[in-house]
């Protein structure tokens, strides 16, 4: 049991590893807290409950908006909100990307050539851009066509990187040995290819997901979401449109940014440790520590004599 | 069981571009009329060095790689045959192959039971649940792997090399196929470890399985395979009885290699040869003649304009060379 | 008995991992004299090639050099400056590796990597880098009219030699080669070997060889070390060491190398698998895989001692008669 791949992954990823624990603290944090929103908000995010521009007090936590509203209520059910759209654009995006760079690095052929074409001419497209003029043809979105557009935009790259990945499986004996066996194509894909290729898409979903955070955030942020429904991103455009730092109510901005920044940051520091543990030429496990000393007590006694 | 008792391949040919053009696209001839059989509980070996097409023709014989010409037989039907189409699972169940690299045969992720699991599942439907696990462990048992239950749990990272090739010598039989491609199975083993597999195959020939052995070392072809032929640049120049072919070899290239192995005991001349005449040739559809000309030394000119036909020397070897004259 | 060239003495090379320290070459010292061509076989993990990157001092992190000297010419190499390793290295001694292509740049022409091995030790001129360069070429049968060549549009064999040319060019006094032709067919080999053969002739350098293939060891090397787990287990000349070896390790490699010549028989090799290095046991390393395996075997490491019949032979064994 303790043998167990998985096993030995977690051991491995969390020893000693002060970003992937720190990182998970955060990212798991954050998703509890947002997830439980009604549970712990006191009050309705939408609804005015007090005088416009509080400094943050016992009574409400983080201040209040202009129009009254309790900032710390608002930025848990925003979070709420932006959290399921970075999930559920970073859920699209990966599928398709694992579906088109499988296909292509396996199939080949024809197969391959007019998927990358496809790939190619999706990449080429700014992002930003691309979503912003979407948006902007689409009216005021909400979340959904938002977490929607996202994710139908932003595969491109994630596709080129398993089709790669794909590649290099492809050739290696025992994908060769299976196919002799007269497995199924798609269960080479599914039960032989994609298991080895996990790390990267792990990595692929992470950053798409903080991609997609800031990208949501900055459509609304320029007031292309619905600023009826509360997240992060249409708590700054509010802040925003409210001068709120010019008027001093720095609470209003920042604390919505921080939140962005917060979880962002918590999913890099993920991100990061799971690139030091799948690629061992980076040199950070904790044998570094080990060799550096030893080298210094074999350096100071060759000095000696 | 299965009674299929050769495998054999008549006039094989197998071209591959060189690129993608449209138009006068050209091609290299990677095999070039090949024709040889494996019998059920023989071996037969296949010796060059690389680039000579040994491999491509095992690849073909597992239906890799589909011939431009000529055909594979499983007792004398045609594995490819357009009409009476032979499915991958059919053709799995008669023929398997094992490769050089035991650090690649094996999927990292999945156990060794897994890897066992699949083929007996989809070869042996008649046995299901706890029958299929008795067949495993005695397939395992078999290949030498003890304790079975051990192993079986074990991820590939933890076995050696030699138990790596062990298990993929025990996937390929489990599906209850008669022949096995084996290309290059032990080049890649520590020398201590390579007997082991030898012995294992051997024991397997007489269980009645057939080997098609593809090696650039001739001293193992000898000691496993009973027949042996040689191929140089997609050509099958000698072949026959192992025996006869290194002990007696007729063919200038089947000299050159066997002068060129070293032997314990063996020593060192000084004078290096001529490297300009070390050239090997690329081949076409287009090319002419026997690939060997340019490095031969009993070249003559009807060598560079003509393949030369297939002369017999005794019972089971034959060459194809103009230089060896018939008494 | 003049000075030895090489003197490794007591060398340790250990890799450290997350699961404890692996010790490569365990305590192995080996001496080699001008000229003379020393051969050091094994399998997988058997720690020569690390000795070999030891000697040049090419080992980083994970490796480390734990304990030991090595001597070249009476100095420290261990201890060398940076300036004087990169004066040891390549005009005293050079090295051969296993794969060209890893050892060749693949963007620059070869000419052009001989003329830098030249132009960074001697001060002399382009045009006469450059026709070093030519000369060490044609040494080692490529013409000379290929220095404007990349390694891609050379063949396998081809480049293996220029790679032979470049370790050549400063006329170092130790060429160590970490199995030179492993990777290439063996009529290329052949090739090879033959050349290698007429330069030391000519040139006079030491060779330290490394190769699992015994068969080759014995063509060309004057003395064979056979190591296993890190340790020296035979040391003696070659062709006494090839026709009466005296532990069973080398025995059974001996008998792991089917013949073309001679009878066929069946021959067994050597039972069970390379010894994990981050799990050893106490006593002689072999011991599982031992016929004559006993008790002292299981708790005593055997040392390397000379036999009574022959003063340059060693052998690390229990059951073999000693001083």
């Amino acid at each position: 049991m303790l043998s167990h791949p998985i096993i030995k992954f977690l051991r491995r990823f969390y020893g000693g590893n002060a970003a992937a624990i720190l990182g998970s603290i955060i990212v798991a944090t954050v998703i509890v807290m947002s997830m439980s929103a009604s549970v712990i908000a006191e009050y309705e995010p939408n609804k005015r409950v007090a005088r416009g521009h509080q400094p943050p007090s016992a009574e409400y936590l983080l201040g209040s908006t202009r129009s009254g509203k309790d900032v710390f209520s608002q930025v848990l059910h925003g979070g709420k909100i932006s959290l399921l759209v970075a999930f559920g654009a970073a859920t699209i995006t990966t599928i398709i990307a694992v579906a088109v760079g499988i296909s292509a690095g396996y199939f080949g052929g024809r197969t391959d050539e007019i998927l990358m074409s496809i790939t190619n001419i999706i990449l080429v497209f700014p992002q930003l851009p691309l979503l912003i003029i979407l948006a902007a043809f689409l009216g005021q979105v909400g979340p959904i066509v938002i977490a929607l557009i996202i994710g139908l935009s932003s595969w491109a790259w994630g596709a080129r990187v398993i089709r790669s990945q794909t590649m290099a499986i492809r050739n290696k004996e025992f994908i060769l040995a299976a196919e002799v066996m007269g497995e199924s194509k798609w269960r080479i894909i599914f039960v032989e290819i994609l298991p080895n290729l996990l790390s990267i898409v792990v990595g692929g979903a992470m950053g798409t997901c903080i991609y997609a955070l800031m990208a949501e955030a900055g459509l609304e942020f320029l007031g292309l979401g619905d600023p009826t429904i509360i997240t992060w991103g249409t708590m700054l455009f509010w802040a925003q449109s409210n001068s709120a730092f010019i008027v001093g109510a720095w609470w209003d901005m920042v604390v919505p940014g921080a939140a962005i920044a917060i979880f962002g940051g918590g999913l890099a520091l993920l991100n990061m440790s799971i690139d030091q543990i799948s690629n061992p030429k980076l040199k950070t496990g904790s044998y570094i520590k080990t060799w550096r000393r030893m080298k210094a007590e074999v350096d100071a006694q060759r000095a000696r004599s | 069981m299965n009674q299929v008792n050769s495998f054999e391949v008549d006039n094989l040919v197998i071209d591959f571009a060189l690129d993608n053009a449209i138009f006068n696209r050209k091609y290299m001839r990677a095999v070039n009329g090949v024709s040889f059989h494996i019998k059920a509980g023989e071996a037969l070996a296949i010796v060059g060095e690389s680039g000579s097409g040994k491999s491509t023709c095992a690849r073909a014989m597992a239906r890799m790689y589909e011939p431009n010409a000529g055909a594979i037989c499983l007792d004398k039907k045609d594995i490819n045959d357009k009409h009476e189409h032979l499915s991958q699972e059919e053709l799995a169940k008669q023929v398997q192959m094992i490769f050089q690299d035991p650090f690649g045969a094996l999927n990292p992720v999945h156990t060794i039971r897994h890897h066992l699991y699949r083929p007996i599942s989809i070869h042996m439907p008649h046995l299901k649940g706890e029958a299929i696990e008795d067949y495993m462990l005695e397939v395992l048992e078999r290949v030498g792997l003890s304790p079975a239950q051990q192993t079986a749990s074990k991820y590939p990272h933890e076995l050696s090399g030699g138990q790596r090739q062990r298990v993929a010598i025990a996937r390929a039989v489990s599906t209850g196929a008669k022949f096995i491609l084996a290309d290059e199975p032990i080049s890649m083993l520590d020398v201590s470890i390579r007997l082991g597999i030898l012995n294992l195959m051997t024991d397997m020939k007489s269980d009645g399985i057939g080997f098609l052995y593809i090696t650039h070392d001739i001293a193992t072809a000898r000691y496993f395979a009973e027949r042996t032929g040689v191929m140089y640049v997609g050509h099958l120049v000698e072949w026959g009885d192992s025996d006869s072919v290194t002990q007696h070899p007729q063919h200038p290239y089947t000299q050159l290699l066997i002068s060129a192995v070293p032997e314990v005991g063996r020593k060192r001349s000084a004078e290096p040869r001529d490297y300009s005449k070390n050239q090997i040739p690329l081949w076409t559809p287009d090319s002419k003649g026997c690939p060997f000309a340019l490095r031969c030394p009993k070249v003559e000119a009807k060598c560079h304009s003509e393949m030369p036909g297939i002369s017999q020397i005794s019972d089971d070897h034959f060459v194809r060379c103009f230089a060896y004259k018939s008494e | 008995m003049n000075q030895p060239l090489l003197s490794i003495t007591n060398l340790c090379v250990d890799y450290v991992t997350d699961t404890g320290n692996a010790r490569a070459v365990n305590d192995v010292s080996l001496d080699i004299y001008p000229g003379e061509t020393v051969g050091l076989s094994g399998e997988s993990g058997c720690g020569k090639s690390t000795l070999a990157f030891a000697i040049a001092n090419l080992h980083s992190a994970p490796a480390l050099i734990t304990s030991g000297n090595i001597n070249f010419e009476g100095q420290d190499v261990l201890s060398f400056s940076k300036e004087q390793l990169r004066q040891f290295r390549w005009s005293k001694a050079s090295m051969v590796f296993q794969s060209a292509m890893n050892a060749l740049n693949p963007v620059i022409t070869i000419g052009e990597q001989l003329i830098d091995v030249v132009l960074a030790h001697e001060s002399c001129s382009l045009k006469q880098a450059i026709k070093r360069g030519e000369e060490n070429l044609q040494l080692v049968g490529i013409h000379a009219s290929r220095m404007q060549s990349y390694p891609h549009q050379l063949s396998g064999g081809m480049r293996q030699r220029v790679v032979i040319a470049i370790a050549l060019i400063l006329r170092p006094k130790l060429i160590i080669m970490d199995e030179p032709t492993t990777a290439l067919d063996v009529v290329v080999e052949r090739d090879i070997m033959d050349q290698l053969y007429h330069l030391k002739k000519e040139f006079g350098f030491a060779i330290l060889f490394i190769s699992h293939d015994l068969a080759l060891m014995g063509e060309i090397t004057d003395r064979v070390g056979i190591m296993y787990a890190g340790k020296i287990v035979e040391l003696g000349q070659t062709d006494k060491v090839m026709t009466s070896p005296q532990h069973p390790y080398t025995k059974g490699l001996l008998r792991s190398f089917p013949t073309i010549f001679g009878p066929k028989k069946r021959l067994e090799g050597i039972s069970g698998h390379p010894l994990n290095l981050l799990e050893v046991p106490q006593g002689c390393y072999f011991q599982a895989r031992c016929d004559l395996c006993e008790t002292i075997c299981k708790n005593t490491m055997p040392q390397l001692r000379t036999l009574s019949a022959d003063n340059h032979r060693f052998v690390a064994c229990h059951k073999v008669e000693g001083e």
